[in-house]
């Protein structure tokens, strides 16, 4: 699947997206699968309050299936307007 | 509905007025414009905005949407722009169109809320010393939508 990063998720981890291979089934396992791989990962992980997720592009939540899913956005919370 | 997502500047006088011709009826029209303010310190060179382009269009268009449904609007528009920005350059504008004021006024602060919270978009301070500080939202904008 396409994992999406942005603000400073994407400036942590150092990039703006990336195709993951992965078997986890919920947001939360690709998380930690995510936060496993490296210090910047880690970091960028490293306090869930303060990260948002869109799941094809839809506002979603760290319990959400990951099933059918093809792009998992990870941010920060908006600052629109 | 009328949703614009882009990085060039918009005439606010020619889009309010274009937006107000032709509806029989309604009528109350709000605009309201936000303006890139220079952070508190003084000290601001400019605002980059980031945005999720797959997403920024389709959520915009879902608020406006709600709005339209919920106020019996006869209209309603968002534009709001990406990109690097200067203190003083507008933001973001949204219009609403209703048959009495207070709808119009209603309508056009849940669209100010939602966009403040559920938007993709993210802003970063660029400041004269060369450091650079991505804003962070604020509880009470999220409070804010408690209210709808």
């Amino acid at each position: 699947m396409d994992v999406l990063y942005f603000a400073w998720v994407r400036e942590r981890i150092g990039e703006p997206r990336e195709v993951v291979e992965t078997s986890a089934t919920t947001v939360n396992e690709l998380v930690q699968e995510l936060a496993a791989r490296e210090e910047r990962y880690a970091l960028a992980f490293s306090d869930l309050t303060a990260l948002r997720v869109a799941l094809d592009q839809e506002l979603s939540d760290f319990d959400a299936p990951l099933e059918g899913v093809r792009e998992v956005a990870f941010f920060p919370p908006m600052t629109g307007g | 509905m009328d949703v614009r997502v882009q990085t060039e500047d918009f005439d606010l006088g020619e889009v309010a007025s274009s937006f107000s011709t032709g509806l029989d009826n309604a009528g109350a029209v709000v605009t309201f414009t936000g303006i890139v303010r220079d952070a508190d310190a003084g000290d601001m060179l400019a605002m980059e905005i980031e945005h999720y382009p797959g997403m920024t269009q389709k959520a915009l268009e879902t608020i406006t949407a709600e709005a339209i449904a919920r106020w019996s609007l006869a209209n309603a528009l968002v534009i709001h722009r990406h990109g690097r920005l200067e203190p003083g350059a507008q933001i973001m504008m949204v219009a609403t169109a209703a048959r009495h004021r207070k709808d119009a006024f209603e309508a056009a602060e849940f669209l100010m809320d939602f966009l403040k919270s559920r938007a993709p978009f993210w802003k970063k301070e660029i400041l004269k010393d060369g450091n650079a500080d991505w804003v962070a939202a604020k509880d009470t904008d999220e409070q804010a939508l408690k209210r709808w």
